[in-house]
Formats: C-alpha cells, structure tokens, sequence
C-alpha cells in the first residue's frame, strides 16, 4: 500500500567541549602536528586516550608522533556519500602513524592501495582544530614537520550532522491527512474502548488498531493551554500567543493548536474555539490547512465536559 | 533465586511507518498468542529502538501505543538492540520484581541511509566526523583476518551459500557479505521459571545470559579477535558445544569470526539486518529452536557498534 511519504532532513550542529586531551590534539592537528597519548604501559596511542585503560588514570603525557605511516588495512569507497573527507571514490584505511602503537581511520586520497603502504597527511588549508585539518592522506613520506611554539588547546569543535530520511505514514495517518486535503477532520474509533482518536492512532489504553472512520467538527472547546512568552529559534508568531489543547466535538482526545484572534490573556478553560482555514487554493495534505482557532462567542463549556482531557 | 525462560516470540520483517507502531500491535499480540499470556498479565515491558534510525524524536513513546499503557504499566527502553532490553527484563525476573515481561525491539531500517546513520555510533571527535559509515569499517575488518591468514573470501561467501565472484561493494566485502538492510520488529516473552512451566510444555530456560563491550577506538583492539564476545561467552557459561546457535552477525567475515566463540552443531542462517530488533529476534528464534524439541541446546547472539564491538550472548536450555 502507498501511503503519503515524504523526504525529512534532520540537521544539528553538534559543539563538542574538547577537555585537556584532544584539546591538545586538535590544537596540534592546527599547527599540523599530531600528538599521541602515552598509557602506563608505555603505548602510545593515535587518536589519543583521555583515559589509561589499564591504571585508569587520566591520560597526560602526549607525544608527537610523525605525519608519515603505514597502512595497516584498507578497503575502497567507489561512492563517496555527502560529509565524507573527498568527494570522489577514494580508500578508507587504518594507518599505523610512525611513533604510534595504534592505527587511526582516515581517507587516502590513492587508486593502488595496500597493505603496508606508506602514506603522509595531507592538511587542509584552512585549519581549526579539528579532526578535518587532516583533508585526507596520500602516498609519500613527509618532510621533517617543523616544531612550532607552545599553542592553546583547543576548546570546542563543530560538527555539523545532516541525515536524510523518507518519512512515511501509517494508513491511518494518510487518511487523515487526504482528509484535510479536502477540509474534512477525521477520527477513528478504537474498537475495544470506543474512543474517536483524533488523528486516529493505534489506542493507547488498548494497544488496538483503530477502526470506524468518524468525521467530527471543526470546533470544540479549550481543555488547557499555554502562553508562549519565550522566543526561539524558527519561531513564526510574535510572542506573547496561545498554544491550546482543542477537544474537537465529537472527538476523545485533543489536538494542539493556535488561538488567534483574541487577546492571550482572555483565553479560558472551556472557551468554545472553531477552526480558521487557509484559503482553499492552497490546501494539502497537511495539518497547515487549519491555519489556528478562533473563538466562536458561544457561552463556555462546562468543567465537566472536558474535566477528563486534562 | 528465580531461573528465567523464552516463553514467546514473533517478527516481523517490515515497517510501514517510521513510529513502526502499526507494525508492533500484530507482532505482539502474535507473541503473546505464542505465549499463552494476556497482555494484562505482561508484568514488565522493555524495548529497543533509536530515534537515530526514524529520524523522529521520542519514537519510542509513541511505540508504547501499541501496548496499551493505560492503566500505567511498568515500562522501560534501551538505546540500543532488543536483546540489551531483554537482558534488562531477565534481571528483573532475576530480581523477583517482574514473573513475565514482554521484550519488543522495532526500527525502519530503510527510512534512512543506514550506513551514514551508523556512522554517528563512532567516536564523535574524531571519527563520526569522517563519516567511514559501517560497511567501510566492516570491510577494514574483514582484510585484517584475510590478511591473518583466518580465513579466505570463499569461506566467507560460503556463510550465505555464495562463492566468492561478482564485484566489490566496498573490498573485500561484494554485496552477499552485507546483510540487507531491513525494517522489522520482534517480540519476545519470558516467564520466571514456575510460571514458565505452566505457560508452556517445554520453555527455553535461559541457563546464562551476559553482554561486554570492547573500547571504542578502533586501533584499540586487534579487530580480528572478539574479547568482548570471548568475555560474554564465557560469563553466561558458554561451555563446548551447543545444538545450535543464532548469530547476529551483519557480514559474513563476522560470522566467521563469532563461529570461533560460539560453537555450535548448527548456525541459523542471518536473513536481513532489522536494526534494533535483529539481535533480539536471533535469541527468539534460538529460543525457537529449544521450545521446537529442535534443539536442547541453544544460543542466541547480538551485537552492536562497529566492528562486533558489543557482544551479548544468551544460553538456553531445553
Ligand atoms: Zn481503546
């Protein structure tokens, strides 16, 4: 069955504080130098430890290690995916640096892979402090790295993660929203207890799949609210605006949604509200055709009629 | 102390939507049917899933519909795959604090691009930041034990009843040694030893039952070996050979490399990689095997984290 599906980019740029040691790494990985952690054993360890895995003590004594290794294994990328260090089919190995016990993961930008090939870093140009001021590596021995002064740790790094998804409705969901599409609110009536679930869901009391197709009104009534006062970020309205719990009649259970149109102080428990569309002409299948509710001026709802929603 | 068995088990392999609760309500009505239990008589409820995988926030709240929360119920949720979250309701039997608990583990595996949502399991400084994705670090893992010599291509091919011919999907893995992404879901139902008795003929006794992890970094360990699986194995008292087993291995060359740790007269081939609920469904379908009279023996295996990081190994017993 082909229900309404569609693409969802979720994106977040994650700040990650650093700590003393990969403070000091990626400091170092700026002034291209790579800095190893030596455990008690007297391993050395590229990426490095913030803890000794044996004594568990914090890690404190790092070491530079060479710019040059060995490719301990290696596999092919023939298609490089969006965030990856090169933008076409490049290697993925395990590099043994010289100086270190333990292999790290990066990109080598080389056709002729192997094991136990030499390969160098080659740095970004613009570098930050992050694990990306190593753009990838490449075959070759480097030359001697010159040493550089003492420099700060760095404190934050910046990552930003994309993920795409197709997010794709239950049968119930889509019925729900072809309904909106043609300014109809529907429901579903949870067999065992029946309750009308608005949007219609799987009953949360009985963990039964809804079932009679019910059509209830565009209005209800105000069962609580919010005030919104504070601004974020992607916000649409001005502030101060209300966010209300509807209880549509004919409905057992309340959406959310706006309610413009009258002062946000004057709005009430019980305030009897109906449904504001957009214009026709731009209707979809989506909840955004309510554009919010509006009160009616009929008298209040009684306490007792929405008592139970709260 | 109590003892804990697999009383019940059902999957399912896809997911229409990515809150998967359309797709639990059968699954577990089907394993409490399997069962004998009421799902009022369910006295603990646990799952496994990640928001990662759906791309939407808190799907596992809204994956509580399908058991009916209301009145409330004693609930929890791993992180992480189903058998860590049925290995939280085997303590709580253990404990005396539950007789029966329903496990159920869920996810849409194809909503999104599984191999760039793994890579935000790996070292967030500096590795996820790459995005090597899992099949690339799978495949460095695989050339180490070919290159020890552990075993050949062919053998790994072997493991799906393949030979080794056909391209590379990321070498030396061609696409049969990549388990199908897949959606799905599972349940599984213990009982506290008496009642499991009384619920079925011949339940699958759990005899051991732990999980260990190895370190993150991956040059922190010699990837082709499996401490973390030797430890658990070893700790749920895995001893010689049992009847059979069911391995949670996404590639072929990891099955190889668990084969080592779990011996076992026969393996139950791995189908499609249900994220969150395929380690659980390995230890039912396990389970399956022992409640069958197929076998008196058995093991069910999970892993999690790249490179058979994480390792739970569950022991039944007829
Ligand atoms: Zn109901």
């Amino acid at each position: 069955m082909d229900t309404l599906a569609a693409p969802l980019t979720i994106a977040f740029d994650y700040t990650r504080s650093l700590g003393p040691v990969l403070g000091r790494f990626m400091a170092g990985l700026r002034e291209r130098r790579v800095l190893g952690a030596r455990t008690s054993d007297g391993r050395v360890h590229v990426p490095p430890l913030e803890y000794d895995p044996v004594t568990h003590e914090p890690v404190t004594d790092l070491v530079e290690v060479s710019p040059t290794g060995t490719v301990v294994s290696w596999t092919w990328n023939p298609r490089p995916v969006e965030g990856q260090p090169l933008d076409r089919p490049f290697g993925w190995a395990l590099i043994r640096l010289d100086g270190a016990d333990t292999p790290l993961l990066h990109a080598v930008d080389a056709e002729d892979l192997n094991t136990g090939m030499r390969v160098r870093i080659r740095w970004s140009a613009q570098r930050t402090g992050h694990i990306r001021d190593i753009a990838c590596f490449e075959p070759g021995e480097s030359d001697i790295s010159e040493i550089s002064e003492e420099f700060e740790p760095v404190e934050i790094m910046t990552t930003p993660i994309r993920l795409h998804y197709q997010h794709t409705t239950s049968a119930e969901e889509d019925r729900y929203l072809r309904a909106l599409e043609q300014g109809r609110i529907i429901g579903q009536r949870c067999p065992a207890c029946r309750k009308v679930y608005v949007p219609p869901r799987v009953c949360p009391a009985d963990g039964v799949a809804p079932d009679e197709v019910v059509e209830v009104a565009d209005r209800g009534m105000v069962t609580t609210f919010c005030v919104v006062n504070v601004p974020f970020a992607g916000q649409r309205l001005t502030p101060p605006y209300v966010v209300a719990q509807v209880l549509l009649d004919g409905a057992d259970i309340p959406i959310s949604h706006l309610i413009l149109g009258v002062e946000a102080a004057d709005v009430r428990m019980g305030m009897r509200v109906a449904a504001v569309w957009r214009d026709r002409s731009r209707w979809s299948t989506t909840p955004e055709n309510i554009d919010h509710f509006e009160p009616t001026g009929e008298p209040d709802a009684p306490y007792e009629s929405y008592g139970e929603h709260l | 102390m109590n003892t804990v068995a697999v009383v019940g088990f059902s999957s399912a392999g896809t997911s229409l939507t990515t809150s998967g609760v359309e797709t639990l309500v059968p699954v577990i009505t089907a394993a409490l049917e399997d069962a004998g239990l009421g799902r009022r008589e369910v006295d603990f409820w646990c799952s496994g899933s990640s928001d990662y995988l759906a791309g939407r926030a808190f799907s596992f709240v809204s994956a509580v519909d399908a058991i009916g929360a209301v009145p409330p119920i004693a609930e929890s949720h791993v992180e992480m795959d189903a058998a860590w979250a049925l290995y939280e309701a085997y303590l709580k039997i253990l404990a005396g604090e539950a007789e029966t608990a329903l496990v159920y583990g869920f996810g849409k595996g194809t909503a999104g691009d599984l191999d760039r949502v793994l890579s935000l399991q790996l070292d967030p400084y500096t590795v996820a930041p790459l995005w090597p994705g899992a099949v690339g670090i799978a495949a460095l893992q695989a050339r180490l034990a070919l290159d020890a010599g552990l075993f050949t291509e062919d053998d790994m091919a072997r493991v799906v009843g393949r030979r080794a011919e056909g391209p590379y999907l990321s070498c030396p893995l061609r696409e049969h040694d990549v388990a199908r992404v897949a959606d799905g879901a599972a349940a599984v139902v213990l009982a506290a030893s008496d009642r499991a008795r009384r619920l079925r003929e011949r339940p699958a006794r759990i005899s051991g039952f732990a999980h260990r992890v190895d370190p993150q970094g991956l040059g922190e360990r010699d990837l082709t070996t499996v401490p973390s699986a030797v430890a658990a194995a070893r700790d749920a008292g895995l001893d010689g050979t049992v009847d059979v087993a069911a391995l949670h291995a996404p590639f072929t060359h990891q099955e190889l490399l668990l084969r080592e740790v779990v011996r076992a007269g026969s393996y139950l081939p791995f189908g499609a990689n249900a994220m969150f609920s395929a380690g659980l469904s390995r230890i039912g379908s396990a389970a399956g095997e022992v409640m069958s009279g197929r076998a008196r023996t058995a093991v069910g295996h999970a892993t999690s984290g790249p490179a058979l990081q994480q390792n739970l190994v569950c022991v039944l017993e007829a």
